[in-house]
């Protein structure tokens, strides 16, 4: 016997916003020199891109305007200059229809401490525009697919921490909103709570229904979901890169590990004008131009040296974090 | 074994639409209200007093039980005084609703950080305050111009159409008044709900502004020697404004006209701390 859940993606999308229904040629986000200025406080300064990807990283170091700029995005604050659109949107003049299709998971703990999940989505979902019977059919569907099923009629304000997160992913996505703005989903949550957040914001990722923002200052959390990333540094924009491309240029690295090598094996590789380290049976080397691994099992096998492992060892996310930082 | 299998599709139906939004903040509030045994109790003691009236209308118009009791005919007068009594009696039983329930209205929300959940949603702040404040304003007309105006009807349908139509104003004198005072109270209570963000306090300093404010203007007059302290007073302004509106003769320390411009202020001020504070996120400058 099979039990199928769905949740659906917001009405909206197909009947009434011509900008989504030609998505493709238009950025997700557009900014053209936005800033935001608090008092005297720049806090963002002039950020212009085009994000296009299906699941967008927001990094920054503390400070560094992630949550400000997804405030701006959402209306919650005015712009000092330049302009920001969302699906073809602008914030400054559109933000009704943009808020229509958005749905967001704040950082901080927000709920309603007496009410009932189910009660509490129910409600969200109907704020979004959902008839009664179908947020309350959406709300239970909402909860059952973040894991709160046995839970969703405890009141709100007895959740712990890690269900309090799902519950607010499940009131951001019970209307079906074709972009999910999460902000630090994984803030307090431990280790195993941290894991199931990442996968179900994974598999809202793989299901390509939604777009999602994510926000967050830990590196591994973005680096597990998302395809592009944009790093804030002191409300600019510091780096912005797709982190496939990003990885598949750094294929220069390589590690291996050996058996029977000698110095020989060394002096032949590093001929080819390859830099190597070598320590104990393992090697490290970054690829000369045109030297190609072909060449390098070439060497071993004229020297009888059985490579037991390779790898191409890619910048992770906290290379190019940290690069950007100290650009 | 079972297969959970869960993933998502667009959803087709139609959306409500977008002025109508507000009907459903006013929906859920109004049923986490009702779950108090206390305030079902307090409002149902609200309505003690109109079916008093309501009696009394009847024997006014009973000559054969007035006689029965030995009371001449006319002793009862339904008249714009006696309206008047009803409206300063439900006047305060709607201070006492406003006390239990207005703080709670708003301050959950913004003690639990609530807020930016409803604004990042096609919901405006307006449509909040709106939605918020409505609980109140009907559970408040419950208890004043609606049974006020059913008790206006009442004494028409047994007085006559000639009582109905030289005291008509009184029942526009019934609806203006409750309209303004559900107003008031309103805002206040939300407007200090709003900043204290906890229940309890916002509904020990709603009690502070109406006694304490009327204690304070006492004091400025008796020592100021002056008649302005009664602007701090918001329970004698409304005096002055019903007094006006259903003409009874009571001489006032302040004019009527004063007494609706202080009202009216009242109100901004109220509205405008309430829209700085009911807000996705504070902005610290």
């Amino acid at each position: 016997m099979s039990t199928t859940t769905q949740l659906g993606v917001a009405a909206v999308a197909s009947t009434t916003t011509p900008a989504v229904a030609s998505t493709l040629p238009l950025p997700l986000i557009d900014m053209q020199g936005l800033s935001v200025r608090f008092g005297n406080r720049d806090i963002l300064c002039g950020l212009t891109a085009s994000l296009r990807g299906n699941s967008i990283g927001l990094l920054g170091p503390n400070g560094a305007g992630k949550s400000t700029l997804i405030n701006t995005l959402l209306g919650f604050y005015k712009s000092s200059a330049g302009s920001a659109r969302v699906f073809g949107y602008d914030v400054g003049t559109q933000i009704a229809k943009i808020r229509g299709l958005v749905g967001y998971m704040p950082e901080n703990d927000a709920f309603i401490s007496k009410m009932s999940a189910v009660s509490f989505v129910q409600m969200m979902g109907e704020l979004s525009g959902l008839p009664a019977e179908m947020a309350l059919e959406r709300a239970h569907e909402a909860l059952f697919y973040v894991g709160l099923a046995e839970a969703r009629y405890r009141p709100l304000g007895t959740y712990s921490l890690g269900m309090k997160q799902l519950a607010k992913l499940a009131q951001a996505i019970v209307h079906g909103p074709k972009l999910l703005i999460l902000d630090e989903p994984t803030n307090g949550l431990d280790p195993s709570a941290r894991q199931r957040m990442i996968r179900m914001i994974r598999d809202i990722r793989d299901g390509k229904e939604m777009r999602i923002v994510l926000c967050s200052h830990l590196l591994r959390d973005v680096e597990d979901t998302c395809d592009e990333v944009l790093i804030l540094k002191q409300g600019r924009i510091a780096h912005y890169s797709n982190l496939d491309e990003e990885r598949r240029a750094n294929k220069r690295f390589l590690e291996l590990e050996t058996y029977g090598a000698n110095g020989d094996f060394t002096e032949a590789i590093e001929k080819l004008g390859c830099e190597c380290a070598v320590t104990a049976n393992r090697m490290k080397m970054i690829l000369a131009d045109g030297v190609e691994t072909r060449d390098i099992f070439r060497l071993a096998a004229e020297r009888q040296v059985r490579i037991r492992r390779m790898n191409f060892r890619r910048d992770t996310l906290e290379d190019i974090f940290l690069k950007a930082m100290e650009s | 074994m079972a297969v959970y299998r869960r993933n998502y599709k667009p959803y087709t139906g139609a959306l409500t639409p977008a002025w109508s939004r507000w009907l459903i903040l006013f929906r859920y509030s109004r049923r986490d209200l009702f779950r108090s045994k206390f305030l079902t109790a307090l409002f149902v003691a609200c309505f003690f007093y109109p079916v008093m009236c309501l009696l009394m209308i009847y024997l006014a118009h009973s000559a054969s039980f007035l006689q029965e009791v030995g009371l001449p005919r006319g002793i009862i007068s339904i008249d714009n005084r006696f309206f008047f009594h009803f409206m300063s009696t439900q006047g305060v039983f709607a201070f006492l609703l406003t006390a239990f329930t207005g703080p709670g209205l708003i301050s959950p929300d913004l003690a639990n950080g609530a807020l930016p959940l409803y604004f990042c949603r096609p919901f405006s702040r307006a449509e909040y305050v709106l939605g918020k404040s409505s609980v109140l304003a009907i559970l408040l007309s419950q208890i004043t111009w609606v049974p006020g105006l059913i008790l206006f009807v009442m004494q028409a349908s047994l007085a006559g159409a000639s009582w109905t139509w030289s005291n008509l104003w009184i029942a526009g004198s019934l609806f203006v008044s409750s309209v303004i005072w559900i107003a008031i109270l309103s805002l206040l209570a939300m407007a200090l709900s709003a900043w204290v963000k906890w229940r309890i306090v916002a509904g020990a300093l709603l009690l502070g502004v109406m006694f304490f404010g009327a204690g304070f203007g006492q004091a400025i007059n008796a020592v100021m020697r002056t008649e302005s302290g009664n602007f701090f007073n918001l329970a004698y302004l409304m005096g002055t404004v019903w007094n006006a509106l259903f003409q009874v003769d009571v001489e006032h320390a302040i004019p009527v006209v004063q007494a609706w411009v202080a009202l009216l202020v009242y109100c901004t001020i109220c509205l405008g701390l309430l829209m700085r504070k009911v807000r996705a996120y504070e902005v610290i400058r």
